[in-house]
């Protein structure tokens, strides 16, 4: 049997999976769509977390991105791991406690005002928005790559499923396919990164054989040879400075990302929601600790591999020959010398693109067609259980928030439902249509959804719960501050790619990039916050009770049943 | 919302141990992943930490591995003080069963 066939099968039997799944948990209730009906065990909200928060790009590019970077590609260990350390001890809890459906929610009571709730509410879909569209469009590529249909019959296929199991079973239909997405996307990734690092060091364990397997140092000296960056070192694909802002931004925005956080609604407890947190971690450091072996492993093979060779030699190398046609992998003998040497210049003769460190591996590692087939299985389930925690998180900001808290707020349970459902097909539409027509900055899209996270979300949330004097004023002067800051440095460092100028029209605020000036948005918001509420009215007498009242797990249940 | 408006000391004195444990679990986390893994890098390169150095190790391995303890010791700790002061919740099981855990 082909490797196409195989791979077309396995993820045949993955999406019938999802879908009978989905239809096994279609609801009936708001509450059922919003938050599950707050009945997701703590486990199986961790492994949720772990698939709604890894997405197609963590699963296909990070390893390899990682590989380019160096010592710094700890801006994504640190900053995608540690965020959960912020989510667990300051808002999950806490948030479970208030108990209700979106973010929005909490910041439109906490502050009693609908113009706050609306900001929230706009920040939600805006920040889900610009992520969700890579999500589709990661859908579409890796349908083409591995079956050779278009991108667009991709994404199309893929906002079918979505759709499906998003509309029937709202966060409940989305939770369970997440929990099946997680074991598929962690067994395709363990598999692959365990194979290649026994290949290479003997020890199948990749976390291990990273630290004592000597590798990491063998690369740096093959990549000094090369002329290539010095692999081990700090601060040589950026500065430290940025890889402090980068790694600040990437946690506080980790913990401000709102289909994130509307996951610990889903479950009974406070306690659960504490345990959420620690299975969540556990489950994304699996990834996240293999990652960076993996991406030394591969690396250090591909370019041991191809190095030095002559063209016919590497011609001859299966794999080598079909990621060529992919265009992802490109070598061409420049000084027609008959063989292909990498160096850090325009002489360089070997170009490979940082995906194909993770989609390749499979093959360099000469696994069995069945786990090349896993692999793409795995890529699917990571993009679309992102692309569901998203479009969930938008569509109950503007259905529940917007819709019903602050246009309707008479709508009766049957109309809420209806709404609800209606827009989360919206947004599926909206999402196909950005993975089809992606926008030239789709890459830049992560750093806005980082950046404006944590210059917005996190800092009104934290203070709303630690600070019972921050008022309504402070946490709205806060929010438009942070958002406006991010929004318009982000621009102006970016402004190449989004309006096509030669150059950007700043290059920096003080030495920091456009990814981590979401942590100096963040600093404002809370210094705005704190002088603006100190200057006002404090918060009505029944808003400090109900901070009281947060603080306390006792309670939980009446918290959320009157709805 | 809940009937009892005053702040009793048992409230604020469970605020207070969850304040601290927060307070200490940050710092370490801040100690662990911006001291140890960005600030002190360079130093750090140049101790060997098995086959690779401490710096790298910290910044792509050990630091994860902190974060999970670090939420794990909140959770357990958490749990503890719950009983303690008598907040932790009481499940509808548990009370159709009239058991007070």
């Amino acid at each position: 049997m082909s490797v196409e066939t195989l791979t077309l099968i396995i993820i045949a039997i993955t999406f019938a999976f999802y879908l009978w799944i989905g239809w096994w948990a279609r609801v009936r209730d708001t509450k059922g769509f919003y938050v599950a009906g707050g009945e997701i065990p703590a486990i199986a909200n961790g492994a949720a977390i772990a698939a709604d928060w890894m997405s197609g790009a963590s699963f296909i590019s990070m390893a390899g991105l990682i590989s380019f970077m160096g010592f710094d590609g700890t801006v994504y260990l640190m900053g995608w791991t540690g965020g959960y350390v912020l989510l667990t001890l300051l808002l999950a809890p806490y948030l479970r406690k208030y108990g209700k459906y979106t973010v929005p929610d909490f910041i439109g009571d906490r502050y009693y005002s609908n113009k706050t709730r609306a900001v929230a509410a706009l920040a939600t879909i805006f920040i889900s928005m610009t992520y969700v569209a890579g999500q589709m469009r990661g859908v579409g590529i890796v349908f083409s790559r591995f079956l050779q249909v278009d991108i667009t019959v991709g994404v199309f296929i893929g906002m079918a499923i979505v759709a499906f199991f998003a509309i029937l079973g709202g966060m409940k239909g989305i939770t369970w396919t997440q929990v099946a997405q997680y074991s598929v996307l962690i067994i395709a990734y363990l598999i692959t990164a365990g194979a290649i690092s026994a290949m290479l060091t003997g020890i199948p364990v990749p976390q291990l054989a990273l630290t004592f397997s000597g590798f990491a140092q063998r690369l740096t000296d093959l990549q000094i040879d090369l002329g290539l960056m010095e692999y081990i070192k700090p601060f040589q694909y950026m500065s430290g400075l940025n890889v402090f802002a980068v790694t600040l931004a990437l946690m506080i925005g980790t913990a401000g990302l709102p289909h994130v956080i509307v996951r610990f609604y889903t479950v009974k407890t406070v306690r659960a929601a504490r345990w959420s947190g620690v299975w969540a971690i556990i489950f994304i450091s699996l990834l996240y600790t293999t990652a960076p072996a993996l991406g030394v492993f591969a690396k250090y093979n591909l370019i041991n591999t191809l190095n030095n060779r002559t063209v016919a030699e590497v011609q001859e190398i299966e794999w080598a020959s079909k990621w060529a046609e992919t265009g992802l992998f490109k070598f061409e003998d420049k000084n027609g010398d008959g063989v292909l040497n990498m160096t850090n210049d325009e002489t360089n003769e070997i170009t490979i693109d940082r995906d194909t460190i993770v989609l390749s591996t499979p093959e360099v590692a000469q696994l069995a067609p069945f786990v090349i087939a896993l692999v793409a299985a795995g890529g699917l389930a990571a993009a679309l259980s992102t692309a569901a925690g998203l479009l969930m998180a938008m569509s109950s900001a503007a259905s529940h928030d917007i819709y019903f808290r602050i246009m309707r707020p008479n709508a009766s349970e049957e109309q809420r439902l209806k709404v609800a459902r209606i827009s989360i097909l919206v947004a599926v539409l909206v999402a196909g249509w950005f993975g089809i027509n992606p926008p030239g900055f789709v890459g830049e899209v992560v750093a806005f959804a980082f950046g404006l996270a944590a210059a917005s979300l996190f800092p009104a949330i934290l203070l709303g719960i630690f600070d019972k004097r921050m008022n309504r004023e402070g946490a709205t002067w806060g929010i438009a501050v942070g958002l406006v800051f991010t929004f318009t440095m982000i621009i102006l460092m970016r402004s190449p790619q989004i309006f096509g100028t030669a150059k950007p029209i700043l290059n920096s605020f003080f030495g920091i990039n456009a990814q981590g000036v979401g942590s100096v948005g963040a600093l404002l918001n809370f210094v705005i916050s704190y002088f603006v509420s100190r200057s006002t009215e404090p918060p009505p007498q029944e808003i400090q009770e109900l901070v009281e009242e947060i603080r306390i797990p006792r309670g939980v249940g009446e918290a959320q049943s009157h709805y | 919302m809940s009937k009892t408006k005053e702040i009793t000391e048992q409230q604020k004195a469970y605020w207070r141990k969850n304040m601290g444990l927060i307070r200490i679990l940050l710092i370490i986390w801040a100690l662990v992943s911006y001291v140890g893994g960005i600030i002190l890098a360079i130093p750090f390169s140049n101790i060997p930490f098995f086959g690779v150095t401490l710096s790298f190790w910290i910044a792509q391995q050990g630091s994860i591995l902190v974060f999970i303890a670090l939420i794990i010791t909140y959770a357990v700790r958490m749990d503890k003080l719950d009983r303690e002061y008598d907040f932790h919740e009481i499940k509808l099981t548990d009370q159709k069963k009239g058991a007070s855990l």
